[in-house]
């Protein structure tokens, strides 16, 4: 599929919108499209309706859960040391915040074509976790996004209905988020040791 | 007994309407009841002996397969994913092996593209016989359609066991090729089992497909309309059989399904009855496909030999590869990040997702007729759940 052209009709079609290739480096060549919230629900309806793509058919959904980077770089710095001006190395970080992802996989299959990737990103990982739900557009995303919710906690506005599918109701965490902690609940181990015991300290 | 006329029934069932709320009953169908295939519930609203509501529950068996898989090697995983759809874990092998194909640009001999496409549709062969058995357990057909189905299925067991070492959890697929290679006489014997199966085909249909029962209780039962059925995402053999002529192996060509002669069925009507047919039909086709690869099967390497074993470490990126598996599209999406271990490991469960429209298809209908549209998803708890 040729991702610059669906780019510049979707930038046609939905004025306003902002759209990015994001490259993939593997051999397998599927490049994705990133979309901004806003414009989401109308791109996904330009998409399922337009005829020349006409993406009828929402194969895959699923989360990604992108931690926080820290990404170090040395930097030459002029400074005084012992009374005379010299050139230090500095190691100077910057933290880049982590956010969820939905990723979407499209086909078509009157077409015959695809897969055609969008992703849309939340703001970070904590309070801003709310995405549109496309569910309204494939019914296929019901129970995909359902289980984003429950394992991964992205909150998908307009969803009809949002909730634990795998977990039960109850359960508090997001399971597969990366810096998920197991429970304390080692009912096979009356005296934790060692390893188990490390990690009940984590709590 | 007294009887009731028709026209009283109705009248009854109106009235019954009439009162409304306090005449609906909830009941929780599963999730031991023997229908459901596994730990499976369904809450279920009903109005006399019609469903009005059905809302599935799923997670009894959930065990987090993708976090498990995402902090193991690639390789590691490999095991893991026959425990998915435990009656078709050679197509399960056979879609992540594709996959990471995909991810790392792996060329696969051409030997093992034969072994895969037979071993694929030998599952095809045993997954729909016994499903078809246990749509008839479902009907009330009790034990010997299932008998018969599990009689032929055993056979193929036994191929995959002295292939592979096991009848059902296989393991036996590699990034780039295959584990074993075919042991001395297997190809005669998988060649005598299929030149066989027809015959048990033929008494299957002329047993079932005419069946004056099976079409009382099938047809018209249970229509999942073409519109629903792409909205859904429905994939597989219920899709076909709305008539959608949507195959994975003729879309992608994945493999070597492009030198294959074989033709897609495709339903009229979306009801169980089409579903049950499109199974049979395409058992057919699948000894079509087998007899031409057992035929064309060439010797040579069964394995990639630029493909590392040990220390495997695709380049950062992502790839999702999809094929067509007896239940439908079976896809996984894999992130890597260049370590040892897959950054994000996805299963597209075709189980799962053909479940989604369970409740449209149920609406109006009896109980006992939710059960037989359920058993023609044709679903297995360890996928849904994973």
């Amino acid at each position: 599929m040729n991702l610059e052209k669906i780019k510049s009709d979707i930038e046609a079609a939905v004025p306003g919108c902002n759209v990015q290739i994001v490259v993939n480096g593997s051999p397998s060549g599927q490049h994705s499209l990133l979309l901004e919230r806003q414009h989401v629900f109308e791109i996904a309806k330009f998409l399922q309706d337009d005829s020349e793509l006409h993406l009828d058919y929402c194969s895959n959904v699923t989360g990604v859960d992108w931690l926080d980077t820290e990404t170090s770089e040395k930097v030459k710095v002029q400074r005084l040391v012992d009374g005379v001006e010299q050139e230090v190395e500095e190691i100077r970080k910057t933290r880049s915040p982590g956010y969820l992802e939905a990723v979407y996989h499209l086909y078509s299959m009157e077409k015959k074509h695809g897969p055609l990737v969008l992703r849309q990103r939340t703001e970070n990982r904590t309070d801003q976790i709310n995405l549109p739900s496309l569910t309204p557009i494939w019914r296929s995303a019901e129970f995909q996004e359902r289980e984003i919710f429950d394992l991964y906690g992205i909150i998908f506005e307009g969803h009809p209905d949002l909730r634990r599918i795998l977990m039960w109701d109850e359960f508090e965490d997001h399971p597969m988020r990366k810096d998920y902690i197991e429970p304390n609940d080692y009912e096979y181990e009356p005296t934790p040791h060692d390893a188990v015991l490390e990690k009940s300290m984590q709590h | 007994m007294e009887m009731i006329a028709p026209e009283d029934q109705r009248t009854a069932q109106s009235a019954a309407t009439a009162k409304s709320e306090d005449a609906l009953l909830d009941i929780s169908l599963g999730p031991h009841h023997p229908s459901t295939h596994g730990v499976f519930r369904m809450d279920v609203v009903l109005d006399g002996e019609r469903v009005v509501k059905l809302k599935p529950v799923f997670g009894y068996l959930h065990r987090n397969h993708e976090k498990i898989a995402e902090s193991v090697s690639y390789l590691a995983s490999m095991p893991y994913t026959d425990r998915l759809d435990y009656m078709c874990s050679l197509t399960n092998n056979w879609a992540y092996a594709l996959t990471v194909e995909k991810l790392a640009g792996i060329q696969v001999p051409e030997r093992a593209e034969y072994i895969r496409v037979i071993t694929a549709e030998l599952t095809r062969l045993q997954n729909h016989a016994s499903t078809i058995g246990f749509l008839m357990q479902e009907m009330g057909a009790s034990g010997t359609p299932l008998m018969y189905a599990f009689r032929e299925r055993e056979i193929i067991l036994d191929l995959f066991e002295s292939l592979t070492g096991s009848r059902m959890m296989s393991n036996y697929m590699r990034f780039g090729g295959c584990r074993v290679d075919l042991p001395y006489g297997w190809l005669k014997q998988t060649e005598k089992v299929v030149a066989e199966f027809p015959r048990f085909l033929d008494e299957f249909e002329r047993l079932l497909s005419s069946n004056e029962i099976l079409l009382a209780r099938t047809q018209g039962v249970g229509v999942l309309s073409k519109k629903l059925a792409i909205q859904g995402g429905i994939t597989g053999p219920m899709l076909r059989a709305s008539g959608v002529n949507y195959d994975i192996r003729k879309v992608d060509k994945y493999g070597i399904y492009d030198r294959f002669d074989f033709r897609v069925p495709i339903g009229e009507h979306g009801d169980v009855y089409d579903r049950f047919m499109i199974r049979l039909l395409e058992m057919r086709e699948s000894l079509k496909i087998l007899t031409q690869a057992l035929r064309d099967i060439t010797a040579g390497p069964i394995m990639d030999t630029k493909t590392k074993i040990r220390g495997f470490r695709p380049k950062a990126g992502e790839a999702y590869g999809r094929i067509e598996s007896p239940k439908g599209e079976l896809g996984f999406f894999l992130i890597s990040d260049g370590s040892p271990q897959p950054y994000r490991y996805r299963v597209r469960p075709p189980s799962l997702i053909n479940l989604t429209v369970l409740e449209d298809m149920c609406l109006g209908a009896s109980v006992a007729d939710t059960v037989v549209i359920f058993g023609t998803v044709d679903i297995v708890l360890g996928e849904v759940d994973r």
